[in-house]
């Protein structure tokens, strides 16, 4: 894989809050991240841990109201996102960084055929006329594995089964030659075989050319098999990142620990009892500052409950958000 | 052959569902969700169904349970066929028989507490002069069952909003033990929850399974689940078992190509062991079952497939003690 040193994409300290009746949500409280081109990065977490949120403000989609991004950098290339007029930010999304959503079956419009809504995004952001724009659609959907895509590409979205919706969106998002895609739980609707396929093709795609990808999934074992590099979410804030290799060798953060350790493997022998995690993961309302992970740690200490523990970070390129390993305490 | 020990038995159970015709008209025809399958429970086992979406997983527990009357076959509890009985009967007998669905949002009724929903079953029973408890010992039952499922009794005048996800769950697996039943269905119910709740569930229902004795027919996709928490496993696709074998001998040594493409397509959480794995990628999606087949299910995506598999249908055969697979590869016989 071609990485260079040079990050494409910083994320610094961003903060996503959502405005509500009970109080401010505050889905992403802080996270920061690099990403280098070629890099396949997964973010991990659970329901609403903020992974998706963390996304839709890189790529400035977040509804606002009630949203709104609290504070933060979001450096492409050096420029900030967050600072860019609207006009200009248009430019970059669906070209230089695109997205592809976790349900195929309401991302794309069931009105307008395939075509239309693959044109209208190279059209759009390759000034090519609508003829080259349609042989480049149908490029792509053959690159995607849709078998006979001339005529395909006429059909309507409900035409396609889920599989095929997906490679559509693939297709789609890859059809501009984007720097970044970001893919959020792409194959989370989708049956494993279905999922394998998918998985194997965003691989191929990607590495052939040379797109780094984000990619954001509740499922351990799909980033074990695709990612670099790992980032663990819980309730908005990272907790644990580094190369995927040593992270399940030997995850630090006790989240991480409980997280590996509570899923059921097909490869190993299922006679001894699986570990869980206690307790429930916390409401994001009104969060004290202080571990958010505490009430369900077996190793929590006193220092947990009130203060919220620094980043540490490792020569091999890891970083972890725990007291434990904090010289601090 | 009543043996003693089968608790459920469940023999060429098919399940039609008709579509089109009537008033607007258009193509008729039928959806072959469940199309001939046999398998049998026995006391204190769990039984694992796994499968893609519409291979027939949920019907199948559904015709069990008689929430969908079958198109044909038998299933037999305890010896008496469920299919031949009809209103009171059927009440009485579906007692030693409960569900638990996989949505926790849409299976409990959002108007009633969590005490009322436990004790709904009792009711109903009750009702039907089946049971006779009186409200104390029905509400001492709500209390017991819920600190067994883990919810503290405090809770019982919540309604299912006031809980999470997890927490919904177990007061459907509650509603479940509430008439104290021998074999409860589970359908996905660990589905929709997250991993480290999943968990906490998987292992509530092994500790009750050893507590009370219970039997599960364990609906899941997911191969590790069902491995976990299974002792014997039937694959399921397009409507028929594949293959039916205990859990650890289907995972070691799977015979049927779909299974073998199955598991090679589930990921494992280890980078190292997923950069050393071959994986046998089908090509294509699932057929829709829509029509009646007189060749193998699984022909149009299977790599091994031969020229007699288009011509007839694989039975299920045990082809090795306790393992049965539908396949020509193994046997030659047809249904």
């Amino acid at each position: 894989m071609a990485m260079t040193d040079e990050p494409i994409l910083q994320v610094k300290n961003l903060r996503t809050y959502f405005n509500t009746d009970e109080g401010i949500v505050k889905a992403v409280d802080g996270v920061s991240f690099d990403l280098r081109k070629g890099e396949t990065l997964g973010i991990v977490g659970e329901s609403g841990s903020g992974k998706s949120v963390t996304n839709l403000s890189v790529i400035n989609m977040i509804p606002s109201p009630p949203g709104r991004i609290a504070g933060g950098e979001i450096l492409y290339h050096g420029k900030d996102l967050l600072k860019m007029p609207k006009s200009e930010i248009r430019q970059i999304r669906g070209n230089k960084i695109s997205m592809i959503f976790q349900d195929p079956m309401t991302s794309l419009n069931p009105f307008l055929r395939i075509s239309n809504q693959m044109i209208e995004t190279i059209v759009l952001h390759q000034g090519l006329d609508k003829k080259a724009a349609k042989e480049k659609a149908i490029e792509m959907l053959k690159l995607a594995g849709i078998p006979s895509p001339e005529k395909r590409i006429d059909q309507y979205p409900h035409q396609f089964s889920g599989g095929m919706r997906q490679r559509v969106m693939i297709a789609m998002g890859l059809s501009c030659n984007p720097e970044i895609l970001i893919a959020d739980e792409p194959t989370s609707a989708l049956d494993v075989t279905i999922q394998a396929q998918i998985l194997d093709l965003m691989k191929d795609l990607t590495h052939r050319l040379g797109t780094a990808v984000i990619l954001i999934t509740h499922s351990l074992g799909v980033v074990a098999g695709t990612c670099d590099t790992i980032c663990v979410m819980y309730a908005g804030r990272f907790v644990e990142r580094g190369p995927t290799d040593l992270i399940f060798e030997s995850p630090m953060h006790p989240y991480t620990q409980g997280l590996i350790k509570s899923v059921p493997r097909l490869d190993r022998k299922s006679t001894e009892r699986l570990s869980s995690i206690r307790g429930q993961p916390p409401n994001v309302i009104d969060l004290p500052d202080c571990c958010p992970f505490y009430p369900r740690c077996d190793k929590a200490m006193d220092i947990c409950k009130r203060k919220y523990p620094a980043w540490k970070t490792f020569d091999n390129g890891r970083t972890v958000g725990c007291w434990l390993y904090s010289e601090e305490r | 052959m009543a043996q003693n020990d089968t608790l459920l038995e469940v023999n060429n159970l098919k399940m039609h569902f008709p579509f089109g015709g009537g008033f607007l008209g258009g193509k008729k025809g039928h959806i072959y969700a469940v199309d001939g399958i046999d398998f049998k429970l026995k006391k204190g086992e769990t039984l694992g169904l796994v499968g893609e979406s519409g291979c027939g997983k949920s019907t199948t527990a559904r015709a069990v349970a008689q929430l969908h009357r079958p198109t044909s076959g038998e299933v037999l509890l305890n010896g008496k066929d469920l299919t031949k009985l009809k209103d009171r009967d059927l009440i009485a007998a579906r007692q030693g028989m409960q569900m638990v669905f996989q949505d926790p949002y849409a299976s409990l009724n959002p108007r009633m507490t969590s005490g009322d929903i436990i004790a709904e079953p009792m009711r109903i029973y009750n009702k039907h002069g089946i049971l006779n408890m009186s409200k104390q010992e029905m509400d001492e039952r709500v209390e017991q069952l819920m600190e067994r499922v883990g919810l503290s009794r405090f809770f019982k005048n919540r309604f299912p909003h006031e809980f999470s996800g997890g927490q919904r769950q177990r007061i459907g697996i509650a509603r479940a033990l509430a008439l104290r039943p021998e074999l409860v269905l589970c359908d996905e119910p660990v589905s929709a929850l997250d991993v480290s709740i999943q968990a906490q569930i998987l292992n509530l229902f092994k500790d009750l399974q050893e507590e009370f004795g219970l039997t599960y027919l364990f609906i899941a996709h997911d191969l590790a689940v069902i491995e976990y928490i299974s002792t014997r496993v039937a694959v399921m696709y397009l409507g028929i078992i594949a293959e039916l074998s205990g859990g650890a001998d289907l995972y070691k040594n799977p015979l049927h190509p779909y299974t073998q493409a199955l598991l090679s397509a589930a990921p494992i959480p280890d980078p190292k062991v997923e950069k050393n794995r071959k994986r046998i990628i089908l090509t294509g999606d699932v057929p829709s079952p829509d029509k009646a087949r007189c060749c193998c299910y699984f022909y149009d995506r299977c790599w091994k497939r031969m020229d007699k598999c288009l011509e007839r249908k694989p039975k299920l055969v045990e082809v090795e003690p306790g393992h049965e697979v539908a396949c020509f590869l193994y046997h030659d016989q047809s249904v």
